[in-house]
């Protein structure tokens, strides 16, 4: 496929960076700077200009492109990147924007403002929020095969039964398939013997039973039921997990600091108990008892605030902390001074695009530790090297490493070991590094 | 980016190990000339079953070569050094079996590889005659100076899919000129691009020249010059087959070579952009057109002189007295500035016979060099044209202090930091002149041989800016035999960081880039 891609971002390289394997890639942004950064370290054409300029996109032919993906910062820009692009070229259009203002209009029109699909950044964020919030210890949850099987990410908490147990002792689970490890920032594909040690993120794939048993027993003491959430601070992200926790039935609280913005999101807000004040303040903390919420969300203006935040929430009791964070490259260092999980909404932006530009087999990808790697959802066709064998005999027809974590056979989930064989119409989902998950998901 | 802080040089010199065994297939051309003339089978036999086990051997080192920043310039540096020594070994091979040749001493040997691969076209060939060559070993000259030319890593790019993420930082190091252009968005394909448009030009221009021998306009044009002299012209190279260069052919064959040699020197980019019916990106380039305007304003400045009559005493029976007579005066003023700026070096007669003003200026236009992303060396044009604008910026800022006044560059502000790269880049190339010719000089007069000052500089300023012959005992009828072997080897490197613009083997040589 041809691919232009207007915003060279933390998004738009994501993407970019993704595709460059398999697809031409042209990425057009204003920024100088970013567009060498891009010529060098991807296989991709950067091309200096605005992306809502004609003379731009054509200079990119984008007539010829395929899939045309606008991704920067400014919602305004990329709508009207997308219908610009329409006017000379059939290519399918993907708009990222922040506010739901533009999703709801495009939902309720069928497709205004010449977009194919819309992206909202907020509501991707919000949601993958409240799927951490429904697993406890989790830092990234993902649902595939229409919700039979579930990916997560855990760190192993220290002093926790499971560190120092093989993979063997922990495997107790009929449904749940250990797919990956990462520790210090090699992936290691787990066998029988290995050894998990505190620290660890483990990347574990089935049934969202046994997922959520496992994560019982990953921290004991973890046992709250995640219903008193607290989430700080009122931005458009907060207002969109608020509303998410509303429609499960809970009551979330929220609190903001600014008087003006705290009276729009009660009036908002039916379901949520906004309260306002500074998130700092010792004396409303404790006399809200917001130490005694099981789950503290930071989702303030600026990564800093909610590093702040998050720990002061823990400081003072919240079993979990979960922290928004714009840039993608602190999420790391949150997880690891302790924030319970962090979630970059570009990160979830980048993986909601990039399930687009996968070929029609493709279901489903979750993108796992900023793209180091990826666990696909294949639906399986005749010519696939996994049917009609054992998936221990498959594994030297594959390209590189993968682990197959789970099968679904006509909506039921199958667990898969060394001698399960894959049939013709069985979805699996798969972990790859991301390096081959292109060569991987061609023969699969 | 890589967080690793070594340079995991392993990873270098496997990725160095491929691109050696696929360059060792070229030996198969000049194998399949020695067949054809029955001579040098063996010689390049053996040097293509040598290439392919270093290649193999380096290979090995690494499998799996996983190439950060760091290991690209340590990557690209080595290249160009494995491909002049393995480029070395039909020389001596022949050297020592067969012909007396100058060759049979590494040093030469490994002179006249560089010298190739560089497309610098400097020689120390004792006798350059097919009487005492062979037409394979000849041929293998002329090709050294063709793969060179449009570069190795840019042929290795085209080829080889595992450059392909890497690859534009590759490139970078060893295009000509600040930067790169990709063309396309996939690297391997800009590259390709690059490759067939090169190639395009070198059989166009073979088709010309035996086109006009067989017109009966060249007569010593035969097939093997023909095919052999394009694979000079086109790297800006300037090799040739024959001992008195461009003055053995007539006219027209001098005529004709100059548009290939201004092609040469041309960013090829643009050449795409024409062939994609966009003729215009070419004509409104700055830097073509500053390209174009300083070959005309020097020609004419040297038909004039030649014009007018410099003291020229012609040698040589073939090329008539040229005082008075406008078409000899303009051909050859035409054809030694295009040869010279372009980085060329070839010659169409001896222009040491030439007065001392018009010997001046063909120094002087040693330094200017090919436009950025031609096959040309020494600074290029386009780093001239933003040191001109900037300083015109300074004269500017000085009357009106408070004035923000951006350097543009074909309509485009440029980056501070780009400024400032070039600036570093052309003051760092004048250093490196300004100490080599110490050097030069300090190891003649330590073994006795005589060289004058202008020897010396035009010696260093061929063999850094990739021209080949300079003035004097260098001249372009003569060559660097007479210095002493340390000077030969000190130029060796001298070709390597002018073709390679420098900085990449520079920080090779920084203690900060090992440092763990």
């Amino acid at each position: 496929m041809r691919v232009v891609i207007i915003g060279a971002g933390q998004v738009g390289s994501s993407i970019a960076a993704n595709l460059d394997e398999d697809h031409e890639v042209i990425v057009i942004d204003k920024d100088t700077a970013r567009v060498d950064a891009l010529t060098y370290s991807l296989d991709v054409l950067a091309i200096e200009g605005d992306g809502v300029s004609l003379s731009t996109l054509q200079e990119a032919e984008v007539e010829d492109a395929d899939l045309f993906i606008s991704s920067t910062d400014d919602d305004e820009t990329n709508i009207v990147a997308c219908a610009t692009a329409r006017t000379v070229s059939d290519a399918f259009t993907i708009a990222r924007v922040k506010r739901t203002h533009y999703l709801d209009t495009w939902k309720r029109s069928g497709g205004a403002f010449g977009v194919d699909f819309m992206v909202c950044t907020n509501l991707l964020a919000a949601e993958t929020i409240v799927r951490i919030i429904g697993l406890p210890a989790s830092q990234d949850v993902d649902v595939f095969a229409g919700g039979k099987v579930l990916m997560a990410e855990f760190r192993v908490p220290k002093g926790s039964p499971v560190a120092g147990q093989t993979v063997a002792e922990v495997d107790c689970f009929v449904e749940l398939t250990f797919a990956a490890i990462f520790r210090d920032g090699d992936v290691i594909i787990p066998e029988g013997e290995t050894v998990i040690e505190a620290d660890d993120d483990l990347i574990v794939i089935g049934s969202p039973e046994s997922t959520h048993a496992f994560a019982g027993d990953l921290a004991r003491d973890n046992d709250s039921a995640n219903r008193d959430v607290v989430i700080v601070g009122g931005s458009e992200a907060a207002v969109q997990i608020a509303q998410l926790l509303e429609d499960r039935g809970l009551r979330p609280r929220l609190i903001e600091h600014d008087p003006d913005r705290a009276r729009e999101l009660a009036e908002m807000l039916a379901g949520t108990t906004v309260m306002k004040s500074d998130a700092t303040d010792r004396e409303f903390l404790n006399r809200e008892h917001v130490g005694d919420a099981d789950v503290a969300i930071a989702a303030l203006e600026s990564d800093e605030k909610n590093l702040f935040s998050s720990l002061l929430a823990s400081r003072i009791g919240v079993d979990r902390t979960i922290s928004l964070v714009e840039t993608a490259a602190y999420t790391d260092l949150f997880e690891a001074v302790g924030v319970g999980a962090a979630v970059n909404p570009r990160d979830a932006t980048a993986e909601e695009i990039i399930r687009f530009t996968r070929d029609s087999d493709t279901e489903n990808v979750a993108l796992i530790e900023h793209d180091r790697a990826e666990v696909l959802e294949i639906e399986v066709d005749a010519d696939s090297v996994l049917t009609g064998q054992p998936i221990r005999e498959s594994a030297a027809d594959l390209p590189a490493r993968v682990t197959v974590g789970a099968i679904t056979r006509d909506g039921t989930l199958i667990t898969p070991r060394g001698d399960t064989v894959i049939e013709v119409g069985d979805h699996v989902v798969l972990f790859a590094e991301t390096a081959v998950v292109d060569a991987v998901a061609k023969a699969v | 980016m890589s967080w690793r802080l070594r340079v995991d040089w392993r990873a270098s010199v496997g990725l160095v190990g491929t691109v050696i065994k696929y360059l060792s297939g070229t030996f198969l051309i000049p194998l399949a000339v020695g067949f054809y003339y029955g001579e040098d089978v063996p010689t390049f036999a053996v040097s293509f079953l040598f290439t392919i086990v270093v290649g193999v051997a380096l290979e090995r080192i690494d499998p799996d070569p996983d190439l950060g920043a760091r290991e690209g310039f340590l990557m690209v540096g080595l290249t160009w050094l494995v491909v002049a020594l393995v480029g070395m070994v039909p020389y001596l091979i022949a050297g020592v079996v067969g012909t007396e040749s100058t060759l049979a001493q590494p040093e030469n040997a490994l002179f006249e590889s560089m010298s190739g691969f560089t497309t610098t076209g400097a020689t120390v060939m004792g006798s350059i005659s097919l009487a005492d060559h062979s037409h394979a070993i000849m041929l293998w000259r002329q090709l050294t100076q063709w793969l060179g030319g449009m570069g190795i890593i840019v042929l290795a790019v085209a080829i080889l899919p595992e450059l392909s993420v890497g690859g534009a930082q590759l490139m970078d190091a060893e295009a000509p000129g600040p930067g790169i252009q990709k063309l396309t968005p996939r690297i391997a394909e800009t590259a390709r691009v690059l490759w067939l448009a090169y190639l395009g030009f070198t059989v166009a221009e073979m088709a010309l020249l035996y086109g006009l021998h067989l017109a009966g306009l060249a007569p010593n044009m035969g097939l093997y010059n023909a095919v052999a002299h394009p694979l000079t012209t086109m790297p800006t190279g300037g090799f040739s087959p024959e001992a008195r260069s461009i003055e053995a052919f007539s006219a027209a064959v001098q005529w004709a070579i100059i548009p290939f040699m201004v092609a040469a020197g041309t960013n090829f980019a643009l050449f795409w952009h024409v062939f994609n019916g966009e003729p215009e990106r070419l004509t409104r380039d700055t830097e073509f057109r500053a390209y174009v305007g300083v070959l005309a304003a020097l020609t004419a400045v040297v038909t004039g002189l030649l014009f007018v009559g410099t003291g020229i005493e012609t040698t040589t029976t073939n090329v008539p007295p040229i005082v008075g007579e406008i078409e000899d005066s303009a051909r050859h003023a035409t054809f030694q500035i295009v040869s010279i700026v372009t980085t060329t070096g070839y010659a169409n007669m001896d222009f040491n016979t030439w007065s001392d003003p018009a010997k001046y200026i063909l120094l002087f236009a040693m330094f200017i060099g090919g436009s950025a992303g031609s096959t040309g060396g020494a600074v290029k044009i386009v780093r001239w044209v933003v040191i001109i604008k900037s300083i015109r910026r300074e004269l500017f800022t000085t009357v009106h202090p408070e004035a923000v006044s951006p350097v543009r560059l074909g309509g485009r502000a440029l980056d501070e930091r780009a400024i400032r790269g070039i600036y570093g880049f052309t003051l760092l190339y004048l250093v490196f002149f300004f100490v080599a010719i110490i050097f030069v000089i300090a190891d003649a007069w330590r073994v006795g041989h005589q060289v004058t000052a202008f020897e010396a500089m035009s010696a260093v300023a061929a063999t850094l800016g990739n021209v080949g012959p300079g003035f004097g005992e260098v001249g372009p009828m003569n060559s660097y035999l007479p210095f002493p072997a340390t000077s030969k080897l000190f130029m060796v490197f001298l070709m390597w960081v002018g073709r390679l613009e420098i900085l990449p083997v520079l920080v090779l040589l920084t203690p900060a880039y090992w440092r763990t």
